[in-house]
């Protein structure tokens, strides 16, 4: 488990944040604040308005009431370009990675924004292009030792088996050294041992680099595990806020979970 | 010699970065350079230069153009002979106010020229995409068509309507016009290819060819981590216009001499992307092999009854050509989607297992 002592100043805020779809009220009115360093894990039932959470935090989604507030600058909405500069990155419920590339190329993309050449450079692959490639090929290569992916380097992502992929993804989203890491649940579909492995990366990324985690995960025995607080979320509005243990024996929570009450 | 990478550990990330980093690669592409450029001018005779390989050459261009945007960077376009037109037109008009300029530089200023006009059909893009941005582009192709037949000063009111490449020297070498040899058009054909090839190759291996893949197979990802989409695929359709411009000003002052815009219709369009889908979408290698299948497929229906000694009627051999080619389309979406670049993969990924089964 990471140290409990590194908790920093607010890195983001999230305040009375709501969207709608049709009918349909995805979130409403949420609030709450993600510390620097911290392991937030968002929580609920199906439908709860976990992922769009996400969505609005990197701009995917623009929320018609609310603002989000990212390393002091406030927003009403964010957009994605920005967000991705200011240093948010994501990985996605339903893997979301460029199939017909490689490994290697999937998690270089992850540095494309840091790269500055322009494109008569690249056509040349040659000087400072070429310095610059290799420079950040440097870095991808280190993501690719940390997640222990060597031998697939070279691999067409679309030939990796599941767990394989949600880690590339991750990968891709770690390139990119990012302040903020949203993860939309990362261990889905995954058997014990990914699991294990999984959850042995985030800690070590959070302890390593002190990049600040937002996930969103079903699996409570991993929740409880690995984060430092816990948002729940149930039909787009906020039930409950605390520590893992607070949570645990929260009633509204307890209710939520069994459907009671709506 | 044995195909094979063992023993050719790569010591650092430049050696594994390089175009080819296999030795037996680096050997084959040597060898066709030199066959290129020492063989085939001096082995190959006028017609067959003028008839097959000027063609060939200025085709592949341009298929490595389309191949850029439509096969790397996902956007389908049904406007390349449109922007081919707009290279030749651009050319022509350059060449016969500016007769000074050399050709070559010319060459680049028309590729410019159409890099620009393709940005602007390329505008749709960031809104539709598939099939309608298709219908999109076609209509770039209908009207840049009909602009260059109605307006006069295009043609410069030639009353025949059609353009016809000047007499034009490069260092004192005849290399456009009715005197230029088929060997020295040959030889600046291939110098267009071989040029825009390495840049096409450099592209691609890079940010902005990952970013171009990366808008390709999952937009919405590619957004998230920065990715800007309309930037992205504008200088996808600027740099595979411009590929497809500098094609279209070649195929009138190096292969062609005249032509009216039927030269660059719709049916150019179809071919070019045949030549891709065919040679391997997001391949620059199949671009070549492509472009080359399709300008000696017609060739060699042409004169393989002859040699077999049966009498064929010209007619009936255009249309096995075009039910040969449908059929092999069809062929290649279904079991090949990677075309003929990915035949030659599996075929080297054999050699290098060779003599082993797996
Ligand atoms: N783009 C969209 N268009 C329409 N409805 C949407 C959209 N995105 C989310 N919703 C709706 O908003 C609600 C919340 O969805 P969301 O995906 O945020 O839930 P979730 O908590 O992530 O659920 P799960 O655990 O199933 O992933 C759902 O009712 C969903 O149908
Ligand atoms: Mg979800």
């Amino acid at each position: 488990m990471s140290p409990r002592n590194k908790i920093g100043d607010v890195l983001l805020a999230v305040d009375g944040v709501s969207i709608s779809f049709g009918g349909v009220r995805a979130l409403d009115k949420v609030s709450f604040d993600v510390r620097a360093h911290e392991i937030l894990a968002i929580i609920g039932p199906n439908g709860a308005g976990k992922s769009s959470m996400l969505n609005c935090i990197n701009g995917f989604y623009h929320p018609q009431e609310g603002s989000i507030t990212f390393k002091g600058q406030r927003r009403r909405q964010m957009q994605t370009h920005e967000a991705a500069l200011q240093g948010i990155a994501r990985t996605f419920q339903n893997i979301a990675l460029f199939k017909g590339m490689s490994t290697l190329d999937n998690i270089m993309t992850g540095r494309n924004l840091k790269m500055k050449r322009n494109f008569l450079w690249q056509a040349l692959y040659f000087g400072p292009a070429l310095r610059e490639e290799l420079e950040h090929r440097a870095v991808v290569e280190n993501v690719i030792d940390f997640l222990e992916i060597e031998s697939i380097r070279k691999t067409p992502v679309g030939r990796l088996p599941y767990g394989l992929q949600k880690r590339v993804e991750l990968g891709r989203a770690l390139a990119a050294e990012p302040d903020l890491l949203l993860l939309d649940e990362p261990m889905a579909g995954m058997n014990y041992e990914e699991k294990e492995d999984m959850v042995r990366f985030i800690l070590d990324v959070n302890d390593e680099f002190g990049t600040t985690i937002v996930l969103i995960e079903h699996d409570m025995s991993v929740v409880m595990d690995i984060s430092d607080r816990v948002v729940v979320l149930d039909y787009g509005r906020k039930i409950a806020e605390g520590t893992p243990d607070q949570v645990r024996v929260n009633q509204d929570v307890i209710d939520a979970y069994l459907g009671v009450g709506h | 010699m044995l195909y094979r990478e063992a023993g050719q550990f790569k010591t650092s990330y430049a050696a594994d970065q390089a175009m080819f980093p296999i030795i037996q690669d680096r050997a084959f592409i040597a060898m066709v350079l030199i066959i290129a450029y020492g063989v085939v001018p001096f082995w190959a005779n006028e017609y067959w230069l003028q008839a097959v390989i000027i063609p060939f050459l200025i085709f592949a261009l341009a298929a490595v153009g389309l191949n850029l945007l439509t096969g790397y960077a996902g956007q389908l376009s049904l406007g390349t002979g449109a922007f081919m037109a707009v290279g030749a037109y651009a050319t022509y008009k350059i060449t016969t106010i500016y007769p000074d300029i050399n050709i070559l530089v010319v060459f680049l200023m028309s590729g410019l020229i159409a890099a620009g006009v393709g940005m602007v059909f390329g505008v749709p893009s960031l809104r539709i995409k598939g099939f309608y941005l298709a219908v999109a582009t076609l209509a770039a192709q209908f009207f840049i068509q009909w602009l260059f037949n109605k307006v006069g000063w295009f043609f410069n009111y030639n009353p025949s309507g059609t353009i016809i490449a000047p007499p034009r020297t490069v260092f004192g070498v005849m290399v456009a016009g009715p005197e230029a040899t088929a060997q020295v058009r040959y030889f600046v054909a291939l110098v267009f290819l071989t040029v825009g090839t390495v840049i096409a190759k450099n592209l691609v291996r890079g940010r902005v060819g990952r970013a171009w893949m990366a808008i390709r197979d999952r937009d919405i990802a590619a957004e998230i981590i920065g990715i800007q989409p309309l930037q992205t695929k504008l200088l996808a359709f600027g740099i595979s216009s411009f590929y497809c411009g500098v094609a279209g000003a070649l195929s009138v002052f190096l292969w062609l001499g005249s032509a009216e815009t039927e030269a660059f219709d719709i049916n150019v369009s179809f071919q070019v992307l045949f030549m891709i889908i065919i040679g391997g979408l997001g391949s620059i290698l199949g671009s070549i092999l492509g472009a080359a299948f399709i300008t000696l497929v017609p060739i060699f229906l042409t004169n393989a009854p002859a040699l077999l000694n049966i009498p064929f009627p010209t007619d009936l051999s255009k249309h096995i050509e075009e039910i040969i080619f449908g059929g092999l389309i069809i062929l290649f979406l279904i079991a090949e989607p990677n075309g003929m670049a990915r035949l030659w993969q599996i075929g080297k990924e054999k050699l290098r297992r060779w003599p082993f089964p797996y």
